[in-house]
């Protein structure tokens, strides 16, 4: 059985064309690339706005829980199959538009939820010390209250990634794009092997995907700088005679 | 400097945080407002930079009516520091101490150099500690960066939202000191906001104690306040041991003491400098077990202290 998912993955005949495994996996990364863009590009301002206003937590709220309480398959069955059609739409292939839109719905919880969160629960004595200063809220918002927020944000952009790609393969289920058609071929045909390669295939990407959303969240993190220099400062501390509280 | 005109502030649910207050803080001059907790002295820290805005009444500062200025600029001439500090954690200390100067438009250098002469000021080396981030230091290393990033920009005036209140006792006093070398030298006009009595006394100029609701019930200077309280709030809040912290506000006056002649050596205990307080005059008698204790002005003796002397200067310090 693993001897046969292996050898149906290591054959180069199976990635090529129109059908192959090569050109369905670049489907799905497109399909859920797009997705995210769209819904960082239309979430996360609407989230920094209302957290740095602290307000409209009630609407980020709900949103996510309306989000969460609705299955993507249902609404990508509804939309395929009345308004925005299943027809083939660039290279997102048939029934991508549906696909796209049930997606960027999908990813909208946690990133509103997680940026809202993050940006209102970033410590109110620091928020208010920057504005005594004289920083306008502009600046307040960029030079405090976002990169404090940063991990939490991108924790939310990180699980939204994930949750994406890997519900991105259900598309297949209306015919539409994505690895998920080799899933769905393997059943059809009775090639419990396929069924296990696609399987193992969105599994690897996603935990690619996971792996690059944990360096792009270290890189963005300012306070994983801080914490990062501990490890140096605490050899320095070492070095040099810690003075006592009293005398420092 | 600093005056506020029947100022007042009262929520939308009608309740009254600051009733109509008059106060006024001189140049160079150290005012605390000190209360119980719900009084409204930090609210009325906060509508002096009009981080909460007054619903009457008017602040001057410099002459100024700071309700018609802009909040922004207003607040960058205002020096700010607060309980929990409030430093910024993902950026090092030098360049914390760096951001007012920066919101002025200073070049990178140049707020640099300053941040390194206000660390020097507060007593933190720039070398060891400008490259460190605040959760690496101290929390009375903190309260010093705190200082020192509200001073950078070298504002007139300077307001302090119970700045020493994170630090135990023994760091406190130290700071409280070094903080008022620091303020006589610079001769900035602060306000300083407490709810610790003997801090208000220790460092005030002029203390305003406020009560629950917002009453300004007394302002005066901390002897006047510990003498002659104005009502039985104040007394009650300075305390039964009032006429001990008297003897902390009250320098030894030399008109007062008595001559070294015809005085046993025997009786003669250490000396004391003729700057010291009452308190410490009455700490030495007590220590050396000595019913007197010398005075002595550098390497001259002035002349000698008695209970009696303590007591005769406090009475007149009543006056």
């Amino acid at each position: 059985m693993l001897a046969d998912v292996w050898g149906y993955l290591t054959d180069g005949s199976h990635w090529s064309g129109s059908t192959g495994i090569a050109a369905f996996l670049v489907q799905q990364l497109l399909l859920t690339v797009t997705a995210m863009v769209i819904a960082m590009v239309v979430g996360l301002p609407l989230a920094m706005y209302a957290g740095h206003r602290h307000r409209f937590g009630f609407l980020a709220v709900n949103v996510s829980n309306v989000g969460r309480a609705v299955p993507v398959f249902a609404v990508l069955l509804v939309l395929s199959l009345g308004p925005v059609g299943s027809e083939e739409f660039g290279p997102y292939g048939r029934a991508g538009l549906a696909t796209l839109i049930s997606l960027v719905l999908f990813a909208l919880p946690p990133l509103i939820t997680n940026t809202y969160v993050g940006i209102t629960e970033v410590d109110n004595d620091i928020v208010e010390a920057s504005r005594g200063m004289g920083m306008g809220e502009r600046k307040v918002f960029t030079s405090v209250e976002l990169p404090l927020a940063m991990s939490v944000i991108m924790t939310g952009v990180r699980l939204a990634l994930v949750q994406v790609w890997a519900t991105a393969t259900i598309a297949a289920l209306v015919a539409g794009p994505g690895l998920g058609r080799i899933i769905t071929r393997g059943f059809a045909n009775h090639r419990t092997y396929e069924v296990v390669a696609g399987a193992v295939l969105v599994a690897v990407v996603a935990l690619l995907l996971e792996g690059l959303a944990v360096l792009a969240e270290r890189y963005a993190d300012p306070m994983r700088r801080a914490q990062r220099s501990d490890r140096r400062g605490r050899r320095t501390t070492l070095r040099e005679e810690p003075l006592p509280e009293a005398v420092v | 400097m600093i005056r506020l005109v029947g100022v007042g502030k009262t929520y939308e649910d009608g309740t009254v945080a600051v009733q109509e207050l008059d106060l006024d803080v001189q140049r160079g001059e150290l005012v605390v407002l000190v209360g119980p907790s719900g009084c409204g002295k930090s609210t009325t820290l906060k509508m002096i930079n009009r981080l909460i805005e007054p619903t009457s009444g008017q602040i001057f500062i410099d002459g100024q009516d700071v309700t018609q200025a802009d909040p922004v600029q207003l607040r960058r001439g205002i020096g700010y520091v607060i309980q929990q500090i409030g430093l910024f954690p993902h950026q090092k200390v030098i360049r914390n101490v760096m951001t007012v100067p920066l919101l002025y438009g200073e070049s990178t250098a140049t707020a640099r150099e300053r941040a390194r002469e206000l660390l020097d000021l507060v007593g933190l080396d720039a070398a060891t500690y400008g490259d460190r981030y605040p959760h690496q230091l101290s929390g009375g290393q903190r309260q010093r960066v705190g200082v020192a990033r509200a001073l950078a920009a070298n504002p007139p005036v300077l307001l302090m939202d119970e700045p020493f209140g994170a630090v135990d006792p023994v760091v406190r006093i130290r700071l409280q000191d070094e903080f008022l070398k620091i303020q006589r030298e610079l001769g900035k006009s602060v306000v300083l906001v407490t709810h610790d009595i003997d801090e208000a006394v220790r460092m005030g100029d002029r203390v305003a104690v406020f009560e629950t609701g917002g009453r300004l019930a007394q302002f005066g200077t901390p002897a006047q306040l510990l003498a002659h309280p104005a009502d039985e709030y104040v007394e009650d809040f300075v305390g039964a041991t009032r006429g001990l912290r008297r003897l902390t506000v009250t320098p030894i006056d030399p008109e007062h003491l008595e001559p070294l002649d015809g005085v046993s050596t025997g009786d003669l205990g250490s000396a004391i400098d003729v700057d010291a307080t009452l308190e410490e005059a009455l700490a030495a008698m007590l220590r050396d077990d000595k019913p007197l204790v010398g005075v002595r002005s550098g390497a001259q003796f002035v002349g000698v202290l008695t209970p009696a002397g303590i007591h005769r200067q406090l009475r007149a310090s009543l006056k």
